[in-house]
């Protein structure tokens, strides 16, 4: 049975939540996995050795324990998974600047794609729990090629966030105006004038959903989606 | 065998996508034909749905054709009441974000079961958004049926105003429909006019990111129409899934479409066929053209970064 560990760092526990949202698919999961670790459900204290581990939350520079655990994953984990915003894009916490109750030297929030080798990044602030459930079938099945856009995402070499879609979608004469991204933004930072999205900087918190659910960044293939979704599997 | 499935016909699924089959139809209510595009195949559907409860809202794009400011100018509304439908009818040759709207038709009408009608790559974004819902929170079991149409390009705004007002010399107030066929762009007036220009004239300015778009068919939808392969005011429909095979089913039973083998009319799939492999072989070489520039292909941004 796979060893499941679920860590947060610097999160608010919403993603840990979105999970919890799958409802009775959660059990279905739970059912298939050993869970060994975490924090919110269980009196462990101490990540064990596990195959793969969710990770919530960015990380500390300023907080050598939250690095130190972060670092640790490596060693301890076969497959290490960022899961939502936070641990994959940076999201909010890359405007946090210190100067805040109760760590007021806490400045530096970086996301785990930027200290750690982290297998799969999944955005969203939250990520949908339909999404979590979908990668979680997917890694758990082995299906890793519908993967590989999210150990792409792992990289970390951009926060996938609404500039990105005007640098990569619209500049690159890619954007043919489906509003996709206007529906998956969870601050409602982008608006579809004249067949483009504009982004509102202001709104933006970098949580990747936007470009992560353009259908001109990644396309998953026709297959699959026959497959998974066509199939009647939906119903 | 139902009166629909006897007239079915397969096509070139290479070219069309997998479906059940291909027919040729119309709407048999006089209120939908004069308010729609072509056989007002997608309105019948979307009433239909909605008043037998199948659908609790539809997706689809309004305009209003004398808006002082922006004439013909979409945007995409939710649908509840199906005496609303009508009120979409009707091809607007410009971009519409119908997608933009999923998420607000699931949370704040708070629907269960929504149909939507998009352009091909309207109907692949949906599709996606199911697989892989990331910003799409409990979205993805609450699409009931995608109605594609068929599409060989779509204008920017300014673009089609260009061609309506500069090629066509009508102002787009003054524009009661629009439509592309028989090698043509064609505008029909408030008071009765025709103008018409060569399609060739309008390839200017069809939108750039059109051109690296392989799907002419909706490939993905549960059915889709197009009024290219049928006669005037008919259209031609492909179904893809038992689910849209059902409904249409039931609505030949109850006589809300009269129905046709696509075999027994001209100019027939002969010319689905031919414009699919037209578009797909044209925009694939776009593809690679852009590619030898460097330029990311489309679905692989995210390699590229
Ligand atoms: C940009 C564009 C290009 C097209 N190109 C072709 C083509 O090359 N060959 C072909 O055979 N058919 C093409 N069509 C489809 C055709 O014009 C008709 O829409 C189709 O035949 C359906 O006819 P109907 O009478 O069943 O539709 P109706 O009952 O009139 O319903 C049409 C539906 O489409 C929606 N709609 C209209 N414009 C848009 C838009 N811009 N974006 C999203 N939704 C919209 C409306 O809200 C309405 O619900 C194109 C349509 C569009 C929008
Ligand atoms: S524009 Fe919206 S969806 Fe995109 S990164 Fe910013 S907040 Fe997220
Ligand atoms: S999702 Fe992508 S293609 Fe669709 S409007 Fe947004 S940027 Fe354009
Ligand atoms: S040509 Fe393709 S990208 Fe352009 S509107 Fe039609 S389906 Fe969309």
């Amino acid at each position: 049975m796979v060893r499941l560990a679920y860590v947060q760092l610097a999160g608010c526990c919403g993603c840990l939540v979105s999970l919890a949202d799958t409802y009775e698919r959660l059990l279905d999961i739970l059912d298939e996995v050993e869970l060994v670790y975490c924090q919110t459900l269980m009196d462990e204290r101490e990540v064990p050795e596990c195959d793969v581990v969710l990770v919530e939350g960015a990380v500390c520079l300023n907080h050598e324990e939250c690095v130190e655990e972060a670092r640790e994953l490596e060693e301890k984990a076969e497959t290490i998974v960022a899961l939502g915003a936070c641990a994959s894009t940076g999201n909010f916490m890359r405007y946090s600047r210190g100067n805040e109750q109760s760590a007021p030297t806490h400045e530096a929030f970086v996301p785990l794609t930027e200290v750690v080798d982290v297998d799969y990044a999944v955005p969203g602030c939250p990520p949908a729990p339909e999404a979590i459930e979908r990668f979680l079938t997917l890694l758990l099945e082995g299906k890793t090629e519908l993967l590989e856009p999210f150990a792409k995402l792992a990289e970390g070499k951009t926060e996938y966030c609404g500039c990105d879609l005007m640098y990569h979608v619209v500049n690159k004469n890619m954007c043919m105006g489906c509003g996709t991204c206007a529906a998956a933004c969870p601050t409602r930072a982008i608006e579809v004038v004249d067949g483009r999205p504009v982004v509102n900087e202001d709104r933006c918190i970098k949580c990747g959903a936007c470009f992560t659910q353009c259908p001109r960044t990644i396309w998953p293939g026709d297959e699959a989606i026959k497959e998974l979704v066509m199939g009647g599997e939906e119903e | 065998m139902s009166e629909l499935e006897e007239v079915m016909v397969k096509g070139d699924e290479e070219l069309l996508g997998e479906h059940l089959g291909v027919f040729t139809a119309r709407s048999t209510e006089r209120r939908i034909l004069k308010a729609a595009q072509d056989g007002g195949i997608v309105s019948a559907v979307m009433i239909y749905g909605l008043e037998e409860g199948k659908f609790d809202g539809v997706i689809a794009s309004v305009t209003d054709p004398d808006d002082p400011e922006e004439p013909w100018k979409p945007r995409p509304v939710v649908i509840t009441d199906p005496d609303e439908v009508l009120e979409a009818a009707g091809t607007k040759y410009t971009y519409c974000p119908n997608v933009s709207v999923l998420k607000e038709a699931v949370r704040r009408y708070g629907c269960e079961r929504v149909a939507m009608v998009g352009t091909p790559c309207q109907i692949r974004a949906v599709r996606k958004a199911q697989l892989l819902p990331v910003g799409m929170r409990h979205v993805p079991d609450k699409i009931e049926l995608l109605i594609g149409i068929i599409c060989m390009e779509n204008f920017p705004y300014e673009g089609l105003k260009t061609m309506v007002e500069q090629l066509c010399g009508v102002w787009m107030r003054e524009v009661a429909k629009m439509d592309i066929g028989k090698g043509k762009f064609w505008v029909y007036t408030d008071d009765g006019e025709v103008k018409t220009i060569p399609i060739d004239e309008t390839h200017p300015f069809e939108g750039e990111p059109c051109h690296v778009c392989t799907d002419y068919c909706a490939e993905l939808s549960d059915l889709t129409a197009g009024s290219v392969g049928s006669p005037d005011g008919w259209s031609t429909v492909i179904v893809r899934t038992e689910k849209a095979l059902e409904l249409l089913n039931e609505m030949v039973e109850q006589g809300l479409l009269e129905v046709k083998s696509i075999e027994e009319v001209k100019p027939g799939l002969g010319l689905v066929e031919k414009l699919a492999q037209a578009k797909k072989s044209k925009n694939q070489k776009e593809i690679e053209e852009r590619k030898e520039l460097g330029l990311p292909e489309p679905g692989k941004v995210h390699e590229q970064l």
